[in-house]
């Protein structure tokens, strides 16, 4: 019986397999690393697109986490069989673009194909973070997000806050979140996600401050951290003080934190803005803020920067395939599918037409909170220290800051030792890597 | 004097043995040289631009704090785990032989979790200790205990041992079991006339008598602890906090694939096989030297 079943399953792969020629539909991989809702999401959005024409075929693969994803797609070129699209997250972006010769930048795929780009039609902030300093388009944006404040409602009702005016500033954050502790109304205060992504890179653009050197990496060159300025050494050691009565919490160094506010453990978070999915799901009556600034800064709030992911194409693929990426890519900027995703998933729109069309929707009015990380990111025109941060081992340097963080949350550090050797070892890394 | 086996074909021999070897060339000795010859390159991540820098990833490997702080992470968490997982095993074997009705439930309910793969027996561990949800931390908590591995270095390597410990308790288990139903019974009996206490009898009797299992065990045990508990390590701390629980086989991996330093992650696996010929080496040519097969 067994051997029956196999003999089926070949018997039908080969008839696939050559119904498949026999219509000359061009296959296009895609490998993702979306879970969950966004998974959905990315199925959907691939039937829609092969049923929407008949030359071109997305297959979607799911390949893990991340770092898994860019890892499998990094393995498949070096045995020449790279995929045609691959996402990766924001922090492999300047992996990718190191490997110019690897690549096929997002732009020429589309004008290689007769359409015209127009970037004015994207959001600027997003699109700038692809693309290289000259202007061109590396990779297509396909989910990005941005950190926000969440707070438990039930939570700020007991400690006596104000439901209705989450923390502005960090200041206040911290008052809060000390008030939520000594009135018993929770275990603990305030807990983040991300303590890289949200603390350092947004904090710094967020309060216009650099966190590196050459336009935080983005002019490219020798660049160096800065991260232990006085602005970041007195943030992080208000962090360490919260930490030491438990009125901050520490959940892991990337989105474990989300799990201590669902369970009501603690009645503030910051977390990316792809994080409210699960957050709705779980039916706790919650409020979104957009992401403190610290009040001594002059320029803040100026913007935050793009998280999530973006698709890279690889380079030494037929025209055949380029033109069903260029396709594919044209279809993901439509207006109704980037309403779609948006609304869905909770990563922005990455088109300014798809965010006009949501907001005559009225979706905003319905879904406060949800047009936050946009107006973050959108607000004001990027300075030299908002544009993003980039370099070619920032998976590494995030992790260095990790450690020195839990040394320092751990009590076996200050502020300042953490940041002077986060910027020690980080700057060691980043030689070594531009050294290559 | 053993007779010669030989055979008449000349071929024949050549032939029976080739699968064996194109087993051990295809998927030992062909990874191990790309390993070796990565491990004298710089490299990009995509293999665009590469470099031959001879032993250059070793010097600055070798030098590396971190590195060295790896060494001793490993040797704290494999000689624990190996010490906990078979002292457990031992205890639980001497219990079970005692066991008069319903040894077969006992012993097959002992030997259960070696069914679970690391990754899932680590999850277990994550949960059951879980600062906020795990309910085991909230009596560690009861008792006092501000138990909490995500910041506290100790606490996250003792989780760590206790999820790879528990693990292998099943399959020591196992073995100490059989080797005390080799133990004669006529033995122990003759040492219970003479007046011998039960631990006494345990001591010099049972426990030499069981020197080639533990020995076995000793081997089998280290290098699961020092190779096996990727899955563990990677589910339950990732190396965390800082890097206290950062053991080399761990590193290889970060360094490698999340890092993407090819050649220091190649140059760190070279030692580690240097480490385990070398362990190997040593066991069967000392160790084993002092054990006496009964």
């Amino acid at each position: 019986m067994k051997f029956f079943g196999f003999a089926a399953g070949v018997a039908a792969t080969l008839t696939l397999l050559s119904t498949t020629s026999a219509f000359a539909v061009t296959q296009i991989s895609w490998w993702h690393a979306m879970t969950g809702a966004n998974a959905e999401v990315v199925d959907k959005i691939s039937k829609d697109f092969n049923a929407s024409q008949s030359d071109y075929e997305i297959v979607p693969v799911f390949k893990g986490t991340y770092p898994e994803t860019l890892n499998a797609g990094i393995a498949a070129y070096r045995a020449g069989q790279a995929p045609d699209i691959l996402q990766v997250f924001d922090v492999g972006t300047g992996v990718m673009m190191a490997a110019e010769d690897a690549i096929k930048p997002a732009a020429d795929v589309l004008t290689g194909a007769g359409m015209t780009f127009d970037k004015s039609q994207y959001l600027p902030g997003i699109v700038g973070y692809y693309s290289k300093p000259d202007g061109t388009m590396l990779s297509f944006p396909y989910n990005s997000s941005s950190p926000i404040l969440y707070y438990n409602k039930d939570i700020f009702q007991k400690a006596g806050l104000d439901v209705n005016s989450p923390p502005k500033t960090w200041n206040e954050v911290w008052e809060a979140a000390k008030k939520i502790k000594t009135s018993g109304a929770a275990a603990c205060g305030y807990t983040s996600t991300w303590l890289t992504w949200i603390h350092l890179e947004n904090f710094a653009a967020w309060n216009d401050v650099p966190w590196a050197t050459q336009q935080n990496g983005l002019a490219g060159g020798d660049v160096e951290l800065k991260i232990n300025a006085p602005i970041f050494v007195n943030h992080f050691q208000a962090l360490a003080d919260l930490a030491k009565d438990g009125t901050f919490k520490y959940g892991g160094r990337t989105s474990e934190a989300k799990q201590i506010f669902l369970a009501g453990e603690c009645g503030i978070m910051t977390e990316s803005s792809g994080g409210l999915g699960d957050i709705v799901k779980s039916g706790m009556n919650y409020g979104i803020g957009q992401l403190p600034y610290d009040s001594d800064a002059k320029g803040a709030p100026q913007n935050t920067t793009p998280g999530g992911a973006s698709l890279w194409v690889f380079a030494d693929k037929s025209d055949e395939e380029y033109k069903g990426v260029a396709a594919f890519f044209a279809y993901l900027s439509k207006t109704d599918v980037q309403e779609y995703l948006h609304q869905k998933s909770g990563y922005l729109p990455v088109t300014l037409a798809a965010y006009e069309a949501t907001k005559k929707s009225g979706f905003y009015d319905k879904n406060p909170g949800r047009e936050t990380p946009i107006l973050q990111m959108t607000g004001k025109a990027p300075t030299d220290n908002s544009k993003g941060v980039r370099l070619p081992n920032l998976p590494q340097v995030r992790d260095i800051q990790n450690e020195e963080f839990e040394k320092m949350l751990a009590g076996q550090q200050t502020a300042q030792q953490a940041l002077d050797n986060a910027v020690t070892r980080g700057n060691a890394a980043i030689k070594e890597a531009l050294g290559n | 004097m053993t007779p010669r086996v030989i055979f008449p074909n000349k071929i024949l021999p050549y032939l029976l043995v080739a699968p064996q070897l194109a087993i051990t060339l295809v998927f030992f000795y062909w990874p191990a040289g790309q390993a070796l010859y990565q491990s004298m390159l710089r490299q990009d991540p995509f293999g665009l631009k590469s470099r031959f820098v001879w032993f250059a990833n070793f010097r600055k490997v070798l030098v590396d704090p971190a590195y060295l702080n790896s060494i001793k992470v490993t040797v704290v968490f494999s000689l624990a785990t190996a010490i906990v997982a078979m002292g457990v095993a031992l205890l639980l074997a001497v219990m079970a032989e005692k066991v008069v009705r319903g040894k077969g439930i006992y012993r097959t309910l002992m030997i259960w979790p070696y069914a679970v793969a690391p990754a899932i027996a680590g999850m277990l561990g994550l949960f059951l200790f879980n600062p906020s949800i795990g309910s085991l931390s909230y009596l560690l908590r009861r008792f006092g205990i501000a138990w909490d591995p995500l910041l506290n270095g100790t606490h996250a390597m003792i989780l760590l041992v206790a999820a790879a410990a528990w693990k292998q308790i099943s399959y020591n288990f196992l073995f100490f079991i059989a080797g005390l139903q080799a133990v004669p019974k006529t033995l122990i009996e003759a040492a219970a006339m003479d007046g011998a206490s039960e631990t006494k009898r345990f001591w010099t009797i049972v426990f030499p008598l069981l020197a080639p299992t533990t020995f076995f065990l000793l081997v089998v045990n280290t290098v699961y602890a020092l190779f096996d508990t990727f899955g563990i390590v990677h589910a339950v701390t990732g190396g965390g906090p800082g890097k206290t629980t950062e053991t080399l086989v761990y590193k290889v991996y970060n360094d490698g694939f999340v890092n993407l330093i090819l050649g220091d992650s190649a140059a760190q696996s070279v030692i580690l096989m240097i480490i385990v010929i070398a362990l190997t080496a040593i066991q069967f040519r000392y160790v084993e030297r002092r054990v006496h097969y009964g």
